[in-house]
């Protein structure tokens, strides 16, 4: 099976909010001494991948949209076994959803056939849950969104996923080729890779192609939607911490306020 | 021609989220001094459509076999050519899995742009604006939506509903859907968990990974009952597969507004707040005094939770 995985290097989201700082007239994030990782869903999404490449066989490429910083996240996929990896260089820093899912449509297309696209179901920055259903649209194909695993189907050319749904689960069968997204589920947790393979990683090959190459014009960024204001709440609330001599009063503060709220509604 | 569009689900009845989301959208097409349409998508049931009535200026009733259960394809399908004809400005869904997977397909189709998780929607400079969380909730972001129509998916259950009005009409669409054999559903399945859904409850008790495992879980359970309260968690607890991933709480999961939120060995993560910010009061409980999720809390006990949830289990026992 030929399984393309889109992985995006996003800005550290576990960084306390106490150190989190918007620079307002860029309208983005501080990068200040934060990390750039993969973002948590593409690492389920790649993980998704490899269970299923390890159990039926098949092909995993790589692929990111970014400047150069980008190809650290292609390396941590080669460290964890993918088997190719593209750089789609972009020099935009805040590109909108639609010129994402363009610029990754057109470098799948370059590396036609694939079977299936997996995505992450959004990213841990902008959180905009847009490329599935954009590169389904740009790609033609169906899409399954949120789900938690998938594997071939009833007869070749077929996958089933399974996905999450507001109350469980929801199975399908669908033709290929399809675009996935793929969220988290205790199932689909990123392995770690081994250090020998991070050291080796970097001896692999990388594949660049600059925007030019795809047809893509960078001037079209911009044209679906723009980021008009970007700031940090202020947001204080006062938290009464209860007390007591001993652990009993306490529970007892505690039920008293609880069963307050409780008989109130 | 409306303004506004409101896409529900017919199967959803008129839930919180329902009224949430018409209530939206008529705010919207008052601002636009337009109208608002409700399309109601799939089986339905006629005691919703009553409501619907009274929040929109028409409802449009898409029926069609090929809708009888959710396929993102036939649905996708039907709301591109509902709204195609509609030509609205703004086409608005509710935060369910299939709104979400539907939103930026939908504005593709129709040539308009997208927007997810809004928390507001407002026109300026002629452009339609959502207001969202970004960075796990660190941060607050306006985006502009420079095509037309824009799709935007709400949070519509902590929305006000609209007020009563006289009754819209209603007219029955039917579409000659062609069946779309790419995708079926296969299987489903709907996790065992008693009374209302998550997203309607008034009292909410959600454990973290704090709770080490899912033996507490059952704890917490006894005291979620005693409580008259649903149960909900972590992403870390649901990841740690201690209990099922919808009852995930959080930006990537539900979005919840109860009277009280209980939260027990949870850290308060930005992530996790930002489904819980709708809360009335939040309460938490956590050995950690330093944890971000007292700075969210009304009031909260500093303690480790497994000598508290024995003892607060009986107690609210007793005045239940
Ligand atoms: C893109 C993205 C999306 C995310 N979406 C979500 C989401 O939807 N929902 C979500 O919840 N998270 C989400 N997260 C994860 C989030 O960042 C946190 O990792 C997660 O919420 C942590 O869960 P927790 O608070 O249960 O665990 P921890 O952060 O490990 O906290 C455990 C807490 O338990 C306390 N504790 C430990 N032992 C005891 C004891 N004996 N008694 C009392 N207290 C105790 C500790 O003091 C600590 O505060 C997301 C992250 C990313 C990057």
């Amino acid at each position: 099976m030929n399984i393309i995985v889109c992985i995006k290097q996003i800005l550290d989201p576990e960084i306390p909010a106490r150190d989190f700082r918007v620079d307002g007239a860029k309208r983005q994030a501080e990068r200040g001494s934060a990390n750039l990782v993969t973002n948590i869903f593409c690492e389920n999404a790649l993980e998704t991948a490899l269970q299923v490449r390890d159990a039926h066989g098949g092909k995993i490429t790589v692929v990111t949209c970014g400047g150069v910083e980008a190809e650290e996240v292609l390396r941590k996929a080669l460290a964890l076994k993918a088997d190719e990896a593209v750089l789609l260089e972009s020099p935009i820093e805040n590109p909108d959803p639609l010129f994402v899912a363009r610029t990754l449509a057109a470098g799948i297309r370059k590396l036609e056939p694939f079977d299936v696209v997996l995505v992450g179901r959004e990213a841990g920055d902008w959180g905009a849950g847009q490329t599935g259903g954009l590169l389904a649209e740009e790609l033609s194909t169906p899409c399954i969104a949120f789900a938690e695993s998938f594997a071939p189907g009833t007869e070749p050319g077929r996958l089933q996923v399974k996905r999450q749904t507001d109350n469980g689960w929801e199975g399908f069968e669908s033709s290929t080729p399809l675009v996935i997204t793929i969220t988290n589920h205790d199932k689909n947790v990123p392995r770690i890779p081994k250090t020998r393979d991070v050291m080796q990683s970097y001896r692999k090959p990388l594949t660049k192609w600059p925007l030019a190459e795809l047809g893509i014009d960078v001037d079209s960024n911009g044209g679906y939607s723009h980021i008009a204001d970007l700031f940090v709440p202020v947001k204080e609330t006062h938290c009464e911490f209860l007390s007591g001599d001993t652990l009993e009063a306490k529970v007892d503060a505690l039920a008293e306020r609880l069963a307050g709220i409780i008989r109130s509604i | 021609m409306p303004d506004v569009v409101a896409c529900l689900w017919g199967r959803a009845g008129m839930d919180r989220a329902a009224q949430g989301l018409l209530g939206a959208g008529r705010r919207l097409a008052e601002s636009l001094g337009e109208k608002l349409h409700a399309v109601v998508v799939g089986p339905v049931d006629p005691a919703a459509v009553e409501a619907a009535r009274t929040a929109a200026d028409k409802v449009v009733l898409v029926e069609d076999e090929l809708l009888a259960e959710y396929n993102a394809e036939n649905y996708l399908a039907a709301l591109t050519a509902v709204c195609g004809q509609l030509a609205p400005r703004a086409v608005l869904l509710g935060n369910d899995v299939y709104s979400q997977e539907l939103t930026a397909r939908l504005a593709h189709r129709l040539g308009g742009s997208a927007a997810g998780d809004a928390v507001d929607v407002a026109i300026a400079d002629g452009q339609l604006r959502a207001t969202r969380g970004v960075y796990g909730g660190k941060a607050t972001a306006v985006i502009a939506l420079a095509k037309t129509p824009a799709v935007v998916w709400i949070r519509a259950r902590a929305m006000a509903p609209a007020p009563a009005r006289a009754p819209g009409e209603v007219e029955l669409l039917s579409l000659g859907l062609a069946q779309d054999s790419r995708v079926s559903l296969i299987s489903s399945h709907a996790d065992a968990k008693e009374g209302v859904r998550l997203e309607e409850a008034r009292l909410i008790v959600s454990g973290g990974r704090g709770l080490g495992g899912p033996g507490p879980f059952e704890q917490l359970q006894a005291l979620a009952a005693a409580m008259g309260a649903q149960m909900a968690a972590s992403r870390a607890a649901c990841d740690a597969g201690w209990v099922p991933a919808s009852w995930q709480v959080g930006q990537t999961g539900k979005k919840v507004a109860p009277e009280l939120y209980l939260a027990v060995a949870i850290s308060g993560a930005s992530q996790h707040i930002m489904g819980i910010a709708d809360s009335k009061v939040i309460c938490a409980i956590n050995r950690d005094p330093d944890a971000p999720i007292f700075k969210h809390c009304r009031f909260g006990l500093v303690e480790d939770y497994q000598k508290v949830i024995g003892p607060l289990t009986a107690k609210l026992g007793q005045h239940a």
